[in-house]
């Protein structure tokens, strides 16, 4: 099996398909050697009532140059060694890795803090649209105000 | 050639359709009267955005598509 390989400082992708974690977050950390910490987040599909599957679209032109911008402004901010930023697109089912975010600082709170800083960025200002399948069918998810709210905490 | 007018995310089931296909060049007036009145409506909306050739306007009334572009209707967005 190829070994997975990191692009650095930063390493931004949409995935069609599942997400391997463990493997990621071990090519993250080796990639990543002078850093002081690594913190990672993992998004999955909630098991929420009849929600049976969720599906995540895109748009090919912008949403991978946004997600690479949002690193790339994240990198800046809290002066990482490296960050990796990756979403899944197409159907998940409950249980599913959705987005893997991980950040390597020389301290651990720019660590934290970068993290934090990029699912509240991906949550309400990635080009990304999602829709759940439920007992009746499909259902758009509008944003939540809550989202909004947490996006204004970088301002 | 002509000007492809894409709906993303729930604008897709309001059109009826993924895409359009119109005659360029294409402005906001025109665009409102292409993609019908459900959708011109929700173009109307502020957090309702366009792209035109892989960019976001800041100004989507100022849009100016011409043949061959692309031109993106991006509704509030909900991911993670």
């Amino acid at each position: 099996m190829a070994r997975l390989t990191i692009d650095t400082p930063l390493d931004v992708r949409l995935l069609d398909k599942g997400l391997s974690v463990g493997e990621a977050l071990a090519a993250f950390n080796a990639a990543n050697g002078e850093a002081g910490g690594v913190v990672s987040f993992l998004g999955k599909v909630r098991p929420d009532g009849d929600v049976r599957a969720l599906e995540l679209s895109h748009y090919e032109p912008l949403t991978l140059p946004g997600m690479r911008e949002l690193a790339e402004a994240a990198r800046d901010r809290f002066a990482l060694d490296g960050a990796l930023v990756w979403h899944r697109i197409g159907v998940m089912t409950p249980g599913e890795a959705i987005v893997l975010v991980a950040t390597a600082a020389r301290h651990r709170r720019d660590a934290f803090a970068a993290a934090d800083y990029l699912m509240d960025h991906l949550k309400s200002a990635a080009w990304l649209w999602k829709r759940e399948r439920r007992a009746d069918g499909w259902h758009w998810i509008e944003p939540r105000r809550h989202d909004h709210e947490d996006i204004a905490r970088w301002e | 050639m002509t000007v492809t007018i894409l709906f993303l995310g729930p604008l897709r089931d309001l059109a009826g359709k993924q895409l359009l296909e119109v005659e360029g060049p294409l402005d906001w007036s025109g665009l409102l009267e292409a993609v019908g009145p459900d959708v011109a409506e929700q173009l109307g909306e502020q957090r309702v955005n366009v792209a035109c050739a892989g960019k976001v306007l800041s100004d989507k009334t100022r849009l100016n598509a011409e043949d061959g572009d692309e031109v993106a209707l991006l509704p509030p967005v909900s991911g993670g």
